[in-house]
């Protein structure tokens, strides 16, 4: 296994307090890290003719301000740190590709955030920090 | 275009002059000879043992048997990859956020599961008799080659412009893969020739028919308080499909097409159900599923006339060579459009083999049990009648569901023959919205007139597509089967490899 930690943003506050926390293990041990950002999405969906035409302009768009909005300016801010990084946006169940990207990436680590999500809502939706915990092939750091 | 916007304004000064009442039968009379002279040509019958086939059902018959030897059975021996596709053991995670197997077909299936699968089968089982079922769904079975045919062909000569968008369907393939094949010209006649049948075909078959029904329907259910009303009700579902297709409100558009696939679940629930309550009638309905089909008692043409009703109601509900389905399936982005073609061949396997076959053993089974259960009843209220012998209240649903069905495949069809239009007139907006206007006044129409002439111009139109739909896939069916032969060999020898 290599010494890469995967960190799992989502554009939000709890994304970059894992980062930072994944930075300080990084530089302690000398990783390099792999930003990640998932876009929620499932192939099981139903949509019109007219959304399945524009599906790929909107792919496409949709990871571009995955990158440019949350990944490249979290890149460009640890640039002065002295840290390998390499950043990946994929589509995909958040929890599942997050463990799928872990096992590409051949990581030792996840570092994810938690939404603090109320008792009522992860009951009913589920909570995906939960479920990357249970699944992940690899130790996780769920970053409060 | 100025003509269209002419007929536009009459028909909408006609309906504010004329008396309420009046109206309905204004417009039947004026619609109906248009319609029998429309049939006429299309359905141009050949006398054959005293039964008469229509020339444009032999050619869609002929052509769905052709393309199930030529490719080898594939709608048996593509069966189990077709799921496989759809499950996404093949879909790679790098390409993931484009449009799925799944939602190709989910989409495709709405456009196609509509009132014909409720009404159409009630047509067929009216005419051609409890026999006709039997050809219904051998037709289905057949048709599952020409959908893995066409649908292919959509994939692989689409066309692709520069933001992004994707346009694909028979037209496009129909004008390249000619003139791959050395034959430029008749290539661009023959995407044309396609591209106005889908235009003037959608009016029909994805239109009038499906907002005739839904209404038939609606009246069924509020006790006759609709009548002479057609022309509100259908002011009033042209107005919803106009809110949608040219207001762009898609939220009407997406909860429909959230809505649908399990008002399909539902109905079929509830339709094995009715099945099973009359389970005594099950082997005697199976029985003169069988005996209909060989002997046609009663029908006229006999045997013959039942199959001929069979394959005819077959072809309009899931649509296996009209190429419409292609259209919706090509915007699929993969490297092997063959996938997309194997994936279609759910398409009329679920539309034709299941949901028709339940609706046809609902009626089958009452017809046994209670032989004169729907009075002179046709079309969706003759499917209404029969589950109303089990569940008083289920005609509401039933409306509910046949309304729904038919509003997606009206927002469907919209789209398919957009397609054509822009293929003839460019993609400009401003063409497309006349476009779009006309089709919102055929939604009303179709509520007004009867379901006589409305079946013969819809089937007709629809028909007349298939002509140049099915010529092109005898030409390029080469192309489809080289491409076949290569990916399941590269599958054998694990070239291609599954991700799950």
């Amino acid at each position: 296994m290599s010494n890469k930690l995967l960190v799992a943003l989502d554009g939000s506050d709890c994304g970059k307090r894992a980062l930072e926390a994944a930075v300080v293990q990084a530089k302690l041990t000398k990783a390099s890290l792999v930003l990640t950002y998932v876009i929620d999405w499932t192939p099981y969906s139903f949509h019109t003719p007219q959304e399945l035409e524009e599906r790929h302009q909107r792919r496409e768009a949709e990871i571009e301000r995955a990158n440019d909005s949350v990944l490249a300016p979290e890149v460009a801010a640890l640039a002065n740190e002295g840290l390998q990084v390499e950043t990946v946006v994929r589509h995909g169940k958040i929890a599942e590709t997050l463990v799928e990207l872990a096992k590409e990436y051949d990581v030792s680590q996840i570092y994810a955030g938690r939404r603090g999500e109320s008792r009522v809502r992860a009951m009913i939706f589920g909570s995906v920090t939960a479920a990357l915990v249970q699944t992940a092939e690899v130790p996780v750091t769920v970053v409060p | 275009m100025k003509r269209f916007l002419t007929m536009l304004a009459l028909l909408a000064g006609s309906i504010s002059s004329a008396q309420a009442a009046g109206i309905d039968e204004t417009i039947n009379a004026a619609t109906a000879p248009i319609a029998s002279f429309i049939g006429d040509i299309v359905f141009f019958k050949i006398p054959v043992f005293g039964a008469q086939l229509p020339v444009v059902v032999l050619w869609l018959v002929v052509g769905a048997v052709f393309f199930t030897f030529y490719m080898g059975f594939i709608n048996l021996r593509g069966f189990k990859h077709a799921i496989e596709l759809v499950r996404g053991d093949y879909a790679d995670p790098n390409s993931h956020g484009e449009v799925s197997h799944f939602q190709a077909l989910a989409t495709a299936v709405s456009g196609t599961v509509g009132i014909g699968n409720i009404g159409g089968v009630a047509v067929a089982v009216t005419v051609g008799g409890p026999g006709a079922t039997f050809w219904l769904i051998l037709a289905g079975f057949l048709g599952m080659s020409t959908k893995f045919v066409e649908c292919t062909l959509g994939v692989k000569y689409r066309n692709e412009f520069e933001d992004g968008h994707v346009s694909g369907g028979p037209m496009y393939y129909l004008r390249q893969g000619f003139k791959d094949r050395g034959m430029e010209g008749f290539g661009k006649f023959m995407g044309t020739f396609y591209a106005i049948g889908i235009f003037i075909g959608a009016l029909g078959i994805g239109n009038m028919f499906q907002s005739n029904q839904a209404y038939v329907q609606l009246n069924h259910v509020s006790g006759g308080a609709l009548d002479g009303l057609g022309w509100l009700v259908g002011l009033i579902l042209a107005a919803v499909v106009f809110s949608v297709i040219i207001g762009g409100i898609k939220s009407i558009a997406r909860v429909t097409e959230k809505i649908v696939p399990f008002m399909a679940i539902f109905y079929c629930l509830f339709a094995i159900i009715v099945i099973l309550m009359n389970a005594g009638s099950i082997p005697q309905a199976i029985a003169n599923i069988f005996s209909g089909a060989f002997t046609g008692e009663g029908v006229a043409g006999g045997a013959l006339g039942a199959m001929i009703i069979g394959f005819q109601r077959a072809v309009f509900s899931n649509e296996a060579g009209i190429g419409s389905a292609s259209i919706a399936h090509s915007a699929v982005r993969t490297d092997e459009p063959i996938t997309e073609g194997i994936v279609s061949l759910l398409e009329p396997f679920i539309d034709t083999i299941v949901i028709c076959t339940i609706t046809a053993l609902v009626i089958g089974t009452a017809q046994v049990a209670a032989p004169d259960f729907a009075g002179d009843k046709i079309g969706v209220a003759m499917t209404s009648a029969a589950f109303e012998r089990e569940f008083s209240w289920f005609p509401i649903p039933l409306a509910i569901a046949a309304l729904l069905f038919a509003f997606s495949t009206m927002i469907s069809w919209s789209y398919y023959g957009l397609k054509g239009w822009t293929y003839m007139f460019g993609e400009g907006e401003r063409g497309q919205t006349i476009y779009k206007l006309l089709f919102c006044a055929f939604v009303a129409l179709g509520c007004v007139v009867q379901l006589g002439p409305i079946l013969d111009i819809s089937d007709a139109l629809v028909f007349l597509i298939c002509v140049p739909n099915i010529l092109g896939l005898y030409f390029l069916a080469p192309i489809v089967k080289r491409e076949m032969n290569s990916y399941f060999a590269r599958i054998e020898s694990g070239e291609i490899k599954k991700f799950k």
